[in-house]
């Protein structure tokens, strides 16, 4: 129970004193050894969990079983990491005069209120508290988006404040419908809202109500995953916050949203499946086939027209969300399992890529493709950076995005086999998308005022690593954390 | 015996109209503190039309002649089928408030023609002012008259009062909307502030006075009497539909004085409120005007909603 | 039937209807500050009908959260929005809304579309106040249509104000509230919201000198 505790009460803490001392030179370090603790901290909950399973916290609020456990762990992680390479690139930004000390403080205090949000969105067995949670995610990081106080900036903000906000606004009313169909089932009030008491009754609710429910869910949390058509917030939102922040929201937030969308499938399929006469029960995964299908397509066609470096990773953010989404729609084992692979790597290597482009940007001065060139002469650590973390993302083997790939493409081969020709297609699309605009950001002919910067590289090298290895063979907690997160998600284990 | 009742009815309607009218101006001087003219100063001032010569302008047609009594016709046959004192009258089978829209269009329609008759600029003026305004306050009314049907099950003004007298006392959203929704267009059909000002004597603020600057003699005092009738048509109608209390079910003397009575003290309280409403607000401008029949339509359209989605259970 | 229902189940659906007149009402408005008044008058509507409702279904709960809306709905989120207008000088600026009459068209269509959607849910519930989900979904489609047809920051903000009523709305009719840890973590993020909107705005008329969100135009795929 402590263990929990700790992981969110840590980033609470942090944000609250970090708002009072944040502007101070040494906020930086004090951001990175909250998030180091909160990350010892959630270690020590996956351990608990790795010896006793599933477990409740706090009569039942809060839930933590095989499929949040390593999200929680994976989120503290990505925060440190991404913490550490914050303080000297914020100190960096700040001395080139695009901050204030006291833009830094709201700068800090946001960065751990938000990780808070997200632990709370994960931990929390209450369909309510997460909607509160993702809610509070998007507020703390509105006012970040903004931070550079450019037009653009507050273009950006401003309509990620009110995409998100009416999105997530429809994923209440999806969740009050849940609440209704609940209540008919569950007679204690309190307990109507309990993802585990409603995962356990989930064949007894009504399939009508709950199948409404999933459409406002998928579209209202959907906003927030980053699924055409309501992904337009995304690519501005990552390309004009600082860099730090991008790597967070690619990396964290569109994960969390996903989860909260398969958490209610798993209670329609069941409320579905146990009434097949109402409506098809493969209505829920037809519609995140279909959504994942689109984001994935349409991602892989914007890739080609970016001029913004972070903008054209922001895409490629989408499209893996929606080969995610596709994933998850598709069902059965395989595919489900080679879901939760990718969340897990497409996580470390995106924000990895996200704090390379961060450096990438520091030494060209600017984030236009057109004039960030020859990085490998100029900072060979960078250079090679981006283009490891480039191939990885676009699925080369060993690594871990090739793996999961390869086993959604077997699995779609194996129940939808035409759709196999546009998953294809799109992979060889957007691999031609990120490469044709790398290459030269990589090789050119790099310009005469270019000069090296200070990279901690090892946040980078530490986070591709774990890709290489997950590829390579995934230890055996994870790999029986998957498997029952399968079984929890898809009916059947895999292993 | 429900002839005579009906007949009755008919020219209590006529006889009782200019006193409406001068119920309403009484209360007005009140509140404006004025000295307010005799009670049956109306009735004189009609006679004193009826007696005097008719002028008509050279290029008037056969048509000027004709209107004033084509417009005192059909609204007395309005007048002669909405129920004042009693439901189930023999005149009720004809009753329908749609038949009630077409007598009221008919007699604006022979209005509106002879107001463009003798080509004067203000009498044209008048008459596409006064049509437009219709064209817009039609949709309110009928979709006010449509939740009205729907809620009592028939467009008969009898059989809707009646539906709505057994009812008993109930809180309709439906009607309460469509009660707000006849009110802004029956302020708009009688031509009262804020849509027009009846006692204007400017010319270009006027819409239903400029129709009919060219009358003189009976034919005014016909035309004055057929306004002065829709008027108390209209306030009849709101007060008998949507606070039905008091009209006679059965034809004993006993029920047609409590008729009489409740009636009086309906109109009463109605020409109160017409009287305050016509102090408190100012006359809009006529680009402003659509937009109040937009409200009115809304409203209506509210009515008509609430109706199917709150009250069908 | 209608007239069979206790008296104050019929003012439950008046008060509903009432709630959807403001909704419209909020559509047609030109002024900002008579929007806010509009907006004020919807949350108090808002309030009594959760008052009743729990007066009805003895649902003790709901008083608190009729209090908690009347104590930010109608009082706390409108005076921040009128501080601001009045800090921003914007209530001297007259807001064209283009084509009105079209707005209130779609309006009405929206309603019932409302209707269709929730029409299974209609059918399921077994309260007195099933009828007025339709009327929630309405007036949080109506927040939406005010988000999309309007180009000024403050108004957009109101109609996402609406927005969240109508969701409360649908909270209090279909199932008698929601619990009250997720009735409070709901408002604290609204509240939240609100303060974040005011920040807001002074950043959007500092960076574009007014505050018609149509000049952010700046970020779009065309210019990329």
């Amino acid at each position: 129970m402590s263990a929990l505790l700790l992981t969110l009460a840590i980033p609470l803490l942090a944000s609250i004193l970090l708002a009072v001392l944040g502007h101070r030179p040494w906020a930086g370090h004090l951001n990175i050894w909250a998030s180091v603790l909160a990350l010892a901290a959630s270690l020590w909950l996956a351990f608990i969990i790795l010896q006793q399973g599933t477990l409740g916290f706090f009569s039942g609020q809060f839930h933590v079983d095989s499929f949040n456990v390593y999200l929680i762990v994976l989120t503290a992680f990505i925060g440190a990491t991404t913490a550490l390479f914050s303080r000297p690139y914020m100190a960096k930004e700040e001395l080139r005069g695009r901050l204030s000390s006291k833009r830094l403080r709201l700068y800090h205090s946001s960065y751990q209120g938000f990780l808070f949000t997200l632990q709370l969105a994960l931990s929390t067995n209450n369909l309510g508290v997460l909607w509160v949670a993702m809610e509070g995610a998007t507020l703390a990081t509105v006012l970040l988006v903004s931070l550079y106080r450019t037009p653009e900036a507050i273009e950006a903000a401003w309509k990620y404040f009110i995409i998100c906000g009416v999105g997530i606004a429809l994923a209440l009313f999806g969740t009050v419908l849940i609440y209704f169909a609940a209540a008919q089932v569950i007679p204690d009030p309190e307990r109507a809202l309990l993802w585990s008491t409603l995962s356990q009754h989930r064949a007894e609710l009504e399939p009508v109500v709950m199948a409404i429910a999933f459409a406002f869910l998928l579209v209202g949390y959907g906003t927030k995953v980053g699924l055409v058509p309501m992904h337009t917030w995304l690519p501005d939102a990552h390309s004009e916050g600082p860099t730090p922040m991008s790597a967070v929201l690619s990396g964290l937030l569109l994960n969390v949203a996903l989860y909260a969308v398969i958490r209610v499938k798993i209670l329609t399929d069941g409320a579905l499946g146990s009434h097949p006469g109402a409506y098809d029960p493969r209505l829920p995964g037809h519609l995140m086939m279909g959504f994942g299908m689109l984001s994935f397509v349409v991602a892989g066609l914007f890739l080609h027209r970016q001029r913004d470096i972070k903008r054209l990773f922001s895409y490629s953010s989408i499209e893996h969300m929606g080969l995610m989404t596709f994933a998850f729609g598709l069902g059965g084992p395989l595919a489900t399992f080679a879901g939760l692979l990718h969340m897990t790597v497409h996580s470390l290597t995106k924000s990895a890529i996200f704090i390379t482009v961060g450096h990438a940007c520091h030494i060209a001065g600017t984030q236009s493709l057109e004039r960030i060139r020859g990085l490998i002469r100029t900072q060979p650590s960078v250079g090679w950076g981006l283009l490891l973390g480039t191939a990885v993302i676009a699925g080369f083997p060993p690594f871990g995005v090739f793996v999961s790939e390869f086993l959604l493409l077997s699995a779609t081969m194996a129940s939808q086999p035409w759709l196999t020709v546009p998953l294809m297609i799109g992979l060889g699309v957007a691999f031609a998308g990120l490469f044709r605009h790398i290459q030269p950001v990589v090789y050119g002919d790099h310009p005469e005022h270019q000069a090296a910067v200070t990279a901690n590289m090892w946040p980078v090298a530490i986070q591709l690593a774990l890709v290489l290895w997950l590829g390579l063979t995934i230890p055996v907690f994870l790999a029986q954390w998957f498997d029952q997160a399968t079984l929890l998600i898809s009916g059947e284990g895999l292993l | 015996m429900n002839g005579l009742l009906a007949m009755i009815q008919a020219i209590a309607f006529i006889v009782l109209a200019p006193l409406f009218a001068s119920w309403i101006r009484r209360v007005k001087c009140v509140l404006q503190n004025r000295r307010a003219p005799a009670l049956l100063q109306p009735y004189r001032d009609l006679a004193k039309l009826f007696s005097k010569q008719t002028l008509l302008s050279y290029n008037a047609s056969p048509l000027f002649r004709v209107a004033p009594y084509l417009i005192a016709g059909a609204t007395l046959l309005a007048a002669a089928v909405v129920p004042l004192l009693a439901v189930k009258l023999p005149t009720a089978a004809i009753a329908d408030v749609i038949v009630l829209a077409g007598f009221f269009s008919l007699a604006r329609f022979f209005l509106a023609l002879a107001g463009m008759d003798v080509g004067t600029a203000f009498g044209g003026m008048g008459s596409s002012r006064e049509m437009t305004l219709s064209a817009l306050a039609e949709p309110a009314m009928l979709m006010a008259v449509f939740t009205l049907a729907m809620v009592a099950g028939s467009t008969n003004l009898s059989t809707v009062i009646d539906q709505i007298l057994r009812d008993g006392l109930a809180l309709r959203p439906s009607l309460l909307f469509a009660l707000l929704s006849l009110t802004l267009v029956a302020v708009a059909e009688t031509g009262r502030i804020p849509v027009d000002n009846p006692a204007t004597h400017l010319e270009l603020t006027m819409i239903h006075e400029a129709m009919i600057l060219e009358y003189s003699g009976r034919h005014l005092a016909l035309i004055e009497w057929a306004s002065q009738l829709k008027l108390m048509i209209y306030g009849v109608l709101i007060a008998n539909i949507f606070f039905p209390w008091g009209i006679a079910t059965e034809f004993t003397p006993g029920a047609l004085l409590i008729a009489v009575l409740a009636i009086t003290a309906k109109l009463g309280v109605l020409g109160i409120a017409l009287a305050t409403g016509e102090t408190v607000l100012a006359k809009m401008r006529l680009f402003r005007v659509p937009s109040f029949l937009t409200l009115a339509l809304i409203l209506a359209l509210i009515g008509l909603l609430s109706h199917i989605i709150l009250e069908v259970a | 039937m209608l007239n069979q229902l206790p008296l104050y189940e019929q003012a439950i659906l008046t008060l509903a209807a009432l709630i959807l007149f403001t909704s419209f009402a909020l559509l047609a408005q030109q002024r900002v500050l008579s929007m806010i008044h509009v907006f004020v008058w919807q949350g108090l509507l808002l309030a009594i009908t959760t008052a009743l409702v729990a007066y009805d279904s003895s649902a003790t709960h709901l008083y608190y959260s009729a209090g908690l809306t009347l104590g930010l709905k109608v009082i706390l989120i409108p005076w921040l929005l009128h501080r601001l207008v009045h800090r921003l000088n914007i209530h001297r600026q007259p807001h064209v809304v283009k084509h009105p009459s079209m707005v209130l068209m779609i309006a009405a269509a929206l309603v019932i579309f409302a209707y269709y959607v929730t029409l299974p849910i209609h059918q399921l519930s077994v309260s007195i106040t099933r009828n007025t989900i339709a009327i929630s979904m309405s007036v949080v489609l109506l927040g939406m249509l005010m988000l999309i047809t309007r180009n000024k920051a403050v108004s957009q903000v109101i109609g996402f104000m609406s927005l969240e009523n109508g969701l409360f709305f649908a909270a209090v009719a279909a199932t008698h509230g929601m619990p009250m840890v997720v009735e409070l973590g709901v408002a604290f993020d609204v509240l939240v919201a609100m303060v974040i909107f005011g920040v807001f705005f002074f950043h959007i008329r500092d960076s574009i000198d007014s505050l018609d969100v149509d000049r952010l135009n700046r970020l779009a795929e065309h210019d990329q």
